[in-house]
């Protein structure tokens, strides 16, 4: 359909305001972190990176950014070997016990995340998990596998399963027919399923909380008890430091995958 | 074909071969010898047990009880990536990640042929297929057509001694399935393989086969050639499933020597009788049956019937008519060119010499099938 001029241009001022915003309270960090003073007032004055500095000396901060990578990683692959065995145990399943299945596993992502810390506090309390890497890697796992399990079963739906029964005429057995066919083509399933396992993981804040303690904190525990101690602009160039470091991930992955699909198309 | 040697192919031996799911028997004692190096075709109506007896020699599906041997072995239990036996697909089931090549090759890679041999016999097999020039394709830059060719390739390209075909032109039209009928002929000739292809449409089979089993509900009703199938059928369900036909039923005697048939009045007789209980009936081929006007002297045709033209179709060649008889019953006509011409609503009277009718037990339940 063709647009009158005029009304090209208010509906680009009007786009131009949803995404200025949806990312401003986002790109507000950005100038914070170069603040010269320690205070989080806006806008900033001066110019420095002392705050960026702070990050990488400070062991408070750098401890919990390591211990931080270090769950996540240990819940992606952790969520992404379950997630991927379920969504395919539930896949050749009977329908109706695996959409049952399917819920129960589901259910971490619409229980209320205080509910899910408070009774994986309780729990943690007596098994003496509170404040360990075993704690957290299992509490973060928990939360991680539901989006393993939809963007994998999400790749298994559109499968077609009878290029496994070809495979099996053509000579393979089931696992060099699951290495060489299924796996490649639900592997964006995967990937993604393994990407959103570890922002889960390192993002997760609600039952960090919970359980952590001054011997293991992870980065958002650090940066909330940072802003509630004191105003800190370290936390607007960690803040920074994060946005841009996901914005290349999510955006290179996306990328990526655009040129797989591409290319076996 | 390597020089020197008689035939690749494996016979296949089907012994009393039996499928239940739960109480449905999906083959019920199907026994089958097939050729090294024949064209056999599994014919049948959807649910006959033809792509089941497929899926059994493949290994796909298990059978509940009987004897499966291919090539003089014993594969009952042995699993399908075992049985080094091609596959073709209606659906194709072509690796969508996997260039042409890569697919074709897929096979030679996990029987650990090197690279240079591996280059080859891709090459070697998509040529076969004429599809030489479209080895850096994916699978979803062809057509339908292409893709099932280098389906085939990939099914050869390892020299299985038995090829399956499930269906394989069912998705195409019909003018690419009739040249890609001739492309499969051609094959099979070149390689001399044991074929088994399973479809439903009876000109394929007769296309394509050395010879044919006709299934029904489970069961082999008759095996021979086409020629055997449309002239000699053994069972009324045979008959009706190849070709056109015409079936004459009445109360029926028999002397001994001849039986004959009261429909609507009128008798026909032939002089031939089946043995046993089952009430017989009369089994004509369009070109055996003449229709004259009523009263027009019709020498050599022992046996006549009043009925009226209720379809009448110019084919090129000659006409078809359909004749509707005074018990309501449909007979279908071939004429040559030379004769008289019918217009529709006509009287006439369909003319048949006793001899060219085949007198086969009835089996009304092949109606019920054929709808």
């Amino acid at each position: 359909m063709e647009m009158k001029p005029l009304t090209r241009v208010i509906l680009g001022l009007v786009c131009l305001l949803v995404a200025i915003w949806l990312v401003a309270p986002t790109l507000v960090v950005v100038p914070m972190s170069f603040n010269e003073n320690k205070s989080l007032a806006f806008p900033p004055q001066g110019f420095s990176w002392q705050w960026y500095l702070n990050f990488v000396t400070n062991p408070d901060w750098m401890s919990s950014f390591l211990n931080s990578v270090k769950v996540a990683s240990i819940v992606a692959v952790l969520a992404t070997v379950l997630g991927t065995l379920a969504a395919f145990g539930l896949d050749r399943m009977k329908a109706r016990p695996a959409n049952l299945l399917r819920m129960l596993m589901l259910t971490p992502m619409v229980v209320p995340g205080v509910v899910l810390a408070i009774g994986i506090y309780a729990v943690y309390l007596d098994a003496h998990l509170v404040g360990t890497l075993t704690g957290f890697v299992l509490a973060h796992t928990i939360l991680a596998l539901p989006f393993v399990l939809i963007a994998v079963s999400a790749s298994l739906e559109v499968f077609d399963r009878r290029l496994e029964t070809a495979a099996a005429s053509l000579g393979a057995g089931a696992l060099t027919a699951f290495r060489t066919v299924t796996l490649p083509l639900i592997l964006p399933g995967i990937l993604s399923g393994l990407l959103f396992a570890f922002a889960t993981s390192f993002d997760e804040i609600v039952v960090s909380l919970f359980i952590t303690n001054p011997y293991l904190k992870t980065l958002p525990v650090q940066i909330f008890s940072s802003i509630t101690r004191d105003a800190d602009p370290t936390v607007a160039a960690v803040g920074t430091i994060l946005l841009f470091a996901t914005t290349i991930l999510i955006g290179g992955g996306m990328l990526l995958l655009g040129r797989e699909r591409k290319g076996s198309q | 074909m390597k020089p020197g040697q008689e035939s690749k192919g494996a016979a296949i031996d089907l012994e009393s071969i039996s499928k239940a799911y739960g109480g449905f028997k999906a083959l019920d004692g199907v026994s089958l010898r097939i050729e090294p190096g024949e064209f056999m075709t599994l014919l049948g109506p959807s649910g006959s047990g033809k792509t089941t007896t497929l899926n059994v020699v493949a290994g796909f599906t298990d059978l509940t009880s009987g004897k499966l041997l291919v090539g003089g072995r014993n594969v009952v239990g042995v699993p399908a990536h075992k049985r080094n036996i091609g596959v073709v697909f209606q659906h194709y089931a072509l690796f969508p990640h996997m260039s042409v090549g890569r697919n074709v090759a897929y096979p030679l890679t996990l029987r650990g042929v090197d690279q240079a041999e591996r280059k080859a016999r891709v090459a070697r097999a998509l040529d076969m297929v004429k599809m030489g020039d479209f080895a850096h394709r994916y699978p979803s830059e062809l057509s339908g057509g292409q893709q099932q060719r280098v389906a085939l390739a990939r099914a050869i390209v390892f020299d299985p001694p038995l090829l399956l075909m499930d269906e394989p032109l069912g998705a195409l039209d019909k003018k690419l399935r009739e040249w890609l009928q001739l492309e499969i002929k051609r094959i099979h000739r070149e390689l001399g393989t044991t074929f088994v292809y399973v479809t439903h449409d009876q000109e394929e089979a007769l296309v394509l086969s050395d010879r044919i089993a006709v299934f029904n509900r489970g069961r082999i009703e008759q095996v021979g050639t086409g020629r055997e199938l449309y002239d000699e059928p053994t069972t009324l369900f045979v008959g009706r499933f190849i070709g056109d036909s015409t079936v004459l039923r009445g109360e029926a005697r028999s002397d001994g020597v001849s039986t004959a048939l009261r429909i609507a009045g009128e008798t026909v007789t032939a002089p031939r009788r089946i043995a046993g209980e089952a009430s017989p009936v009369m089994l004509l081929r369009p070109e055996k049956l003449a229709i004259r006007r009523p009263g027009q002297d019709a020498a050599g045709t022992s046996n006549r019937l009043p009925g009226t033209i209720a379809e009448a179709i110019y084919l090129g060649s000659g006409s078809k008519y359909e004749v509707r008889l005074a018990d309501g019953s449909m007979a279908i006509v071939r004429t040559p060119l030379t004769g008289d011409s019918f217009g529709l609503g006509d009287k006439v009277e369909l003319c048949f010499d006793g001899a060219d009718a085949k007198l086969l037990a009835d089996d009304s339940s092949a109606d019920a099938t054929l709808t």
